[in-house]
């Protein structure tokens, strides 16, 4: 069975579970208390919190952990609304955001740029969106359904970029605030918030500073781990997988009546997203499966609301039919060329 | 020609639209009945693949102009 979901999440990293295995028997005292194993943990702490600031481009005191990437950018959102609410609330985002930003944007006045056929936002659109009483622009670094890096903005307010797909697999680029998530990079379950020092933020939550609750100390020393670890194998695994994803994109695009969606050359290394049409989602998911690929499908027959995908429909592409292959570096050649060669049967005997 | 595909999930209606369409003259439309929340942009999607003319909707009924 070949993992072919890394965009969903990924088995840790072998050095971050080795991190974690002794973190269990090392840090497991709350770092807030003032005995001995709690300053053991607390320096435990403020070493991982080191390595992630120094991998992520900002201080220490910008960084913020949460339980997980969806409340990081629940967070950003709420928060920024709740420090800026004498400027406004209105808030600019691109219509292929997290649902996360969605939902939390929709909480108040907001704008929803559109985005071009290969999942681009309108740069022009999006800077005319930005009104005197707009508060905060969203704009993810890199879709995490068709893998289509997007353009740079430069707007007259804070910025808060998603770079959940994007972290340890991308230059990053230049944010005001920045989520993230540690499962997606080859870490365990944990989200993180950077706010830079100027920009007004405060937790919309009654704890001071932060998000509420106390820290998962193991995972946090283990996702430290895995961030460093991918960003040192980043650039020979973005040569290794893009031609990879590059066989897969012209393996797909040969079937008849299937479109490759997103970006061919600004897109993320390990990520592509194709359209079969005539045949439904649910079924490829089974048919790849039972082939030994695990792949994920934004159509609306395996989402949990049976809608279509929000990111699908904005581009205007097929929502039906709808696989994305998502890469990591528990793939081979030997895996993707065996899913190219499966693949056309598949799609063959679906469409019977 | 109406093609009723209410109650049918996505992709039923575009093969059916698929299926249908040779026999459609070009010029001539053809009206899709269908409650699937895929529907619309399923079947704007198909018009662009396949060069044909997606008209609009009036409630659940899709027009579709064969344009080739």
């Amino acid at each position: 069975m070949v993992s072919f979901d890394a965009a969903s999440g990924l088995p840790l990293h072998p050095l971050a579970r080795e991190a974690w295995l002794a973190a269990l028997d090392d840090g497991w005292a709350d770092p807030a208390r003032l005995y001995g194993s709690a300053r053991r943990a607390r320096q435990l702490l403020d070493g991982a919190l080191a390595s992630m600031a120094a991998q992520l481009g900002c201080r220490v005191d910008e960084l913020h952990l949460s339980p997980n990437g969806t409340q990081a950018l629940y967070g950003a959102v709420r928060g920024v609304r709740a420090a800026r609410a004498r400027v406004g609330s209105h808030v600019v985002h691109s219509a292929i955001e997290h649902s996360a930003v969605l939902h939390a944007c929709g909480e108040g006045p907001a704008t929803s740029v559109p985005v071009d056929l290969l999942g681009r936002v309108s740069l022009d659109a999006f800077e005319a969106a930005v009104q005197p009483d707009t508060v905060l622009a969203c704009l993810i670094a890199a879709s995490h359904e068709v893998g289509t890096v997007q353009p740079r903005v430069e707007v007259p307010v804070p910025v808060l970029v998603d770079a959940a797909q994007a972290i340890g697999r991308t230059p990053l680029p230049s944010w005001d605030l920045l989520a993230g998530s540690a499962r997606k990079w080859g870490g365990p379950s944990l989200g993180l918030l950077a706010v830079r020092t100027g920009v007004r933020w405060v937790s919309p939550w009654p704890e001071e500073g932060g998000f509420p609750g106390s820290l998962d100390l193991p995972a946090v020393l283990a996702a430290a781990v895995a961030l460093e670890a991918v960003s040192l194998e980043r650039v020979a695994e973005d040569a290794r997988l893009r031609p990879l994803v590059g066989r897969i994109r012209a393996a797909a695009g040969a079937i008849e009546d299937v479109e490759v969606v997103g970006d061919p050359d600004e897109r993320l290394p390990h990520l592509v997203t194709f359209s079969v049409l005539y045949v439904d989602g649910e079924s490829l998911v089974m048919a790849l499966d039972a082939e030994g690929f695990e792949v994920s499908s934004g159509s609306s027959c395996t989402s949990s609301v049976l809608e279509p995908s929000h990111v699908l429909v904005a581009m205007g592409v097929s929502t039906h039919g709808s696989v994305r292959v998502s890469l990591s570096r528990w793939v081979t050649e030997d895996d993707v060329d065996r899913f190219c060669q499966v693949l056309p049967q598949v799609v063959a005997r679906l469409r019977g | 020609m109406i093609l009723d595909c209410l109650g049918q999930k996505c992709p039923l209606p575009i093969i059916e639209l698929a299926r249908a369409f040779p026999s459609v003259a070009v010029g001539e439309t053809v009206t899709v009945l269908a409650d699937d929340p895929a529907a619309e942009p399923d079947l704007k999607a198909w018009c662009r693949l396949r060069g044909q003319s997606y008209e609009g909707r009036s409630g659940d009924a899709f027009l579709i102009r064969r344009l080739t």
